[in-house]
């Protein structure tokens, strides 16, 4: 069997947005969260947690939406439109908490203007992120390779959902992402927010599941039908136990645990997406071999991928690893 | 009350308005990032203090501005899919995997880098963040590489086959990536934004010389820029010329729009120095000509008879107000962009450089120039290009989205608002930034190496030693008592 190139670009797509939602995830998390914590050094300790690696972090949606550009145009060119309003307000969030970095520290009379516009603009770009996902699983209508719907479609309570769900998602990420980075007051009540946010996350995350399968005859299908239910079952299963590690690993106050257990629950909701959609990348009317860009297309940006993608992981890692250890509000020590 | 009309005009309008914003950031990224390599080169070379603190000056400028291109840029990836959407269906396969290389090849590199760039150089030592500094600057031109590799492709598409869906099927990579205009546009552009910086590096030498004009730093700065002008600048009008012949023969049309030649020429074209193009009558009223001079300029002979837009269907031709206007403000900027370099060669000879107030007000007035040039010139090419985006095949009115009005509408409003709030307040901080004078720092290396991990980790010290109560970075540059 000759090797199908949409399936391996469906991987890579998938793989880059996967580590998009977990990197740019912490980040957006510690937005979402930034109120809640004291003015002074606990803001200062969060940013700072994040600030040499955020825009490495973002260069992943760029990847995702370039990428769906390239590998599969006909579902950037339905998806988008689809989801238009939801795209802008993303897009402006991302302008305000990527700002925010710079403009907190170059205006202290400001600040307070600043730390909002961050957090702000994280929520927002969380939650539109979550509802584009609710409003691709829902189903888009679809006429003669365009967008057929209103421009309201995406608005249902099922986006709100899994907006929400997103949101709670990426909160886990960035608590127990500074339960690792931080000492002190700021990890003392990361791990509080921590478990709050594990606990909505998993209440979302039930909810979402529990909705999803209802929403069309298809999705039901693929989870419930045999055989597949038999492979299907093992991700809320391995969930299960996952969360059960996570709990017990911020009970004993444990560093780095909880964000790679939280990362493993993405990892999973990720997996359980895929089955939820596969084959379609619109669900139910715009398969990827559909949506497929022509072979010559995918061959030149495959060998782009495979000189490019070991090189920065290789470097993305290194720049991780330059500011590995505990943040200050000082800086790294 | 809105028809399609208003909607493909209001998409137009977002979009032009977004890339523009974005296009004056990397204009300058492009460039600073350059000159903060070489800074930094010059510091490991000849160890003096001066060329790091130019360096830690420029780089808190250079942050500022860097996450202003970043964030409006990442809008750019998406203007295409929202606005665009036909246009990206038909074109994606050709173009898209252009930006997915961008992506790979340049920004991740960009931002791979940058962190330690920042904030990095006591965590990593000299050499290798001398390496991190030179890997953001090469991101940035590698950046410049693909995108207007795109765009040329949109100006002189070739190595493609059509589909029966109407979409273009690459045929030859080679030939989609070095079309016939590639070469100019790169060449013209990267020199652009050399240019743009040293004249922005070049304004604020001149004016903390006006304050001081014994600030060796102010002096340095000023100097190095003014080469720039003085050997830049000629070369930048010699590429434009080029630029616009590979034009004439590949776009007729906008060159002619660019010349005010709505009527053919059969001996000799005159050159319209200025005047008010008139469509309606298809004419340029109230001309100032120099009879034959554009024969001369894009066919080297007097009497070469140059054709009009009258050659032209009137559904094909661009319009000429927009780009014959913009393509003076360009050229004149160019050229007085090369005679202040003309100015400072003077002055160097006569041992004026550094005090001679007229001169740096001068340098001061064009700081800015850079910026408009470039818009300017892009709005020559753009707008040159219409009614097409892909030049000759897709119609711009084919090539939009299925929105209604009110959406597209409604977002360009809010971007008009974000994007003047958010990014004139980022400008209004890096003013600041250029305003207060870069200063000698007796003990500043070690202490501003341990500067605090943040994007703005430039002015450390500060907020290192009191983190809870700031005194303003801005005012106090790194490393001062
Ligand atoms: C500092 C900026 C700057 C300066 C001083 C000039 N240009 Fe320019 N020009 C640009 C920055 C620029 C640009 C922004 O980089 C453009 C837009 C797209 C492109 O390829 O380059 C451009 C486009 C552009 C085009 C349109 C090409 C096309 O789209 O087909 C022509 C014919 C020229 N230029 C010619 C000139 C000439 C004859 C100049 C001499 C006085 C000149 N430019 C100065
Ligand atoms: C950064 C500098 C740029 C500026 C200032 C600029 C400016 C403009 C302007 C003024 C228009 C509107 C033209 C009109 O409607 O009359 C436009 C349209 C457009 N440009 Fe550019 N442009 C830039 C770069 C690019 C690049 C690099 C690309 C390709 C990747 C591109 C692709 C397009 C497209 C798709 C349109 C929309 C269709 C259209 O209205 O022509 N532009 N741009
Ligand atoms: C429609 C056209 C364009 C698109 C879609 C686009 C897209 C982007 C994106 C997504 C980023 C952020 C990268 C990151 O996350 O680090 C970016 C930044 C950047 N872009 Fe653009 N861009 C466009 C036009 C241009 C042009 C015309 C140039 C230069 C010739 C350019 C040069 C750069 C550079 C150097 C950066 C790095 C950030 C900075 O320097 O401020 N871009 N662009």
């Amino acid at each position: 069997m000759a090797i199908d190139l949409t399936v391996i670009w469906a991987f890579i797509i998938a793989f880059g947005i996967f580590a998009y939602v977990v990197m740019d995830g912490f980040d957006l998390g510690i937005g979402i969260l930034f109120p809640s914590f004291a003015v002074g050094q606990e803001r200062d300790q969060a940013m700072n947690s994040i600030a040499p690696v955020w825009d490495g972090n973002e260069t992943w949606l760029v990847l995702g939406g370039g990428g769906l550009f390239a590998a599969f145009p006909l579902a950037y060119a339905i998806i988008l439109p689809a989801t238009y309003p939801l795209i802008i307000a993303m897009l402006l969030g991302l302008v305000f908490r990527g700002v925010a970095f710079e403009f907190r520290w170059r205006d202290p009379d400001h600040r307070a203007f600043w730390d909002m516009a961050f957090a702000g603009g994280s929520l927002v770009a969380a939650m539109a992120q979550g509802m584009t996902l609710g409003a691709i699983l829902q189903g888009i209508e679809v006429a003669d390779r365009a967008y057929a719907g209103s421009w309201w479609d995406w608005l249902t309570p099922y986006t709100l959902l899994t907006g929400l769900g997103v949101v709670a998602g990426y909160a886990l990420l960035g608590s127990t992402w500074l339960v690792w980075k931080t000492e002190g007051s700021t990890q003392g009540h990361a791990y509080k927010l921590a478990f709050r946010a594990m606990v909505a996350t998993l209440v979302l995350l039930v909810a979402v599941s529990l909705y999803t399968p209802l929403l069309e005859e298809s999705y039901w299908q693929r989870w419930f039908a045999m055989p597949n239910v038999l492979f299907a079952a093992q991700v809320p299963l391995l969930t299960a136990i996952l969360t059960g590690f996570l709990i017990r690993a911020l009970a004993k106050r444990q560093h780095a645990a909880p964000f790679l257990l939280s990362l493993g629950v993405f990892l999973l909701g990720t997996i359980g997406l895929g089955i939820s959609m596969w084959p379609y990348v619109v669900p139910d009317s715009v398969t990827i071999w559909d949506a497929a860009a022509p072979h010559s297309s995918q061959v030149f940006m495959l060998v782009g991928v495979a000189l490019t993608m070991p090189l920065i992981l290789a470097y993305t890692g290194w720049a991780y690893w330059v500011f590995r250890g505990k943040v200050g509000s000082e800086g790294y020590h | 009350m809105f028809d399609q009309f208003d909607a493909l005009f209001l998409a137009r309008v977002q979009f032009a308005f977004t890339v523009s914003f974005h296009f004056i950031f990397p204009a300058l990224s492009i460039g600073l990032a350059s000159y903060l390599a070489v800074l930094e080169a010059l510091w490991l070379k000849t160890g003096k203090q001066l060329y790091l603190d130019l360096f830690k000056y420029w780089l808190k400028i250079f942050a500022v501005a860097f996450a202003m291109g970043v964030v409006s840029g990442i809008v750019m990836s998406y203007q295409f899919g929202t606005n665009w959407a036909v246009f990206s269906d038909k074109a994606g396969p050709v173009i898209g995997p252009l930006l997915a290389y961008e992506v790979l090849t340049a920004f991740f590199l960009e931002a791979g880098f940058l962190g330690v760039m920042l904030f990095g150089l006591e965590r990593v030592g000299r050499k290798l963040h001398f390496v991190a500094t030179l890997m953001v600057a090469i991101g940035t031109f590698v950046s410049a590489f693909w995108i207007l590799s795109v765009n040329s492709w949109m100006q002189t598409p070739a190595g493609y086959v059509l589909s029966p869906e109407g979409q273009y099927l690459p045929e030859s990579w080679l030939a989609i990536i070095f079309t016939a205009s590639f070469p100019y546009r790169l060449v013209h552009t990267v020199i652009a934004a050399y240019l743009t910086t040293a004249f922005v590096v070049g304004g604020v030498g001149a004016w903390h010389l006006l304050k001081d004009r014994t600030n060796a730093h102010a002096r340095k700065m000023f100097s190095m820029a003014m080469w720039m002008a003085a050997i830049v600048a000629p070369i930048q009008i010699f590429a434009g010329d080029l630029h616009g012949l590979n034009t004439l023969e590949h776009q007729p049309a906008k060159v002619m729009a660019m010349e005010g030649h709505y009527q053919s020429h059969p001996d000799g074209a005159p050159f319209i120095v200025a005047g008010i193009p008139n469509s309606e009558e298809k004419r340029v009223d109230y001309a100032i000509e120099i009879p034959k001079a554009s024969s001369l300029i894009l066919k080297h002979d007097l009497n070469a008879p140059l054709a009009g837009l009258d050659t032209i269907p009137e559904s094909d031709q661009p319009p000429v107000g927009p780009v014959f206007w913009a393509f003076r403000v360009m050229v004149g900027l160019g050229f007085a962009m090369m005679g202040l370099g003309v100015w400072s060669l003077f002055a160097r000879w006569k041992k004026r450089l550094y005090d001679w107030p007229l001169l740096h007000k001068a340098a001061i007035v064009m700081g800015p120039s850079g910026f408009v040039a470039v818009i300017a010139g892009w709005m020559v090419t753009e707008v040159g290009r219409q009614p097409f985006t892909i030049y000759g095949l897709l119609r711009t009115a084919h090539s939009a989205s299925p929105l209604d009005a009110p959406a597209v509408g409604a977002s360009l409003l809010a971007f008009v608002i974000v994007y003047f709030a958010v990014f004139g307040t980022g400008t209004w901080y890096i003013l600041r930034l250029m305003h207060s004078a870069p200063k000698i720092q007796e003990l500043g290396v070690r202490r501003t190496e341990k500067g605090p991990v943040r994007t703005a980790g430039i002015t450390p010290g500060l907020a290192q030693n009191q983190p809870h109560n700031p005194s303003d970075p801005t005012e106090k540059p790194v490393g001062e008592e």
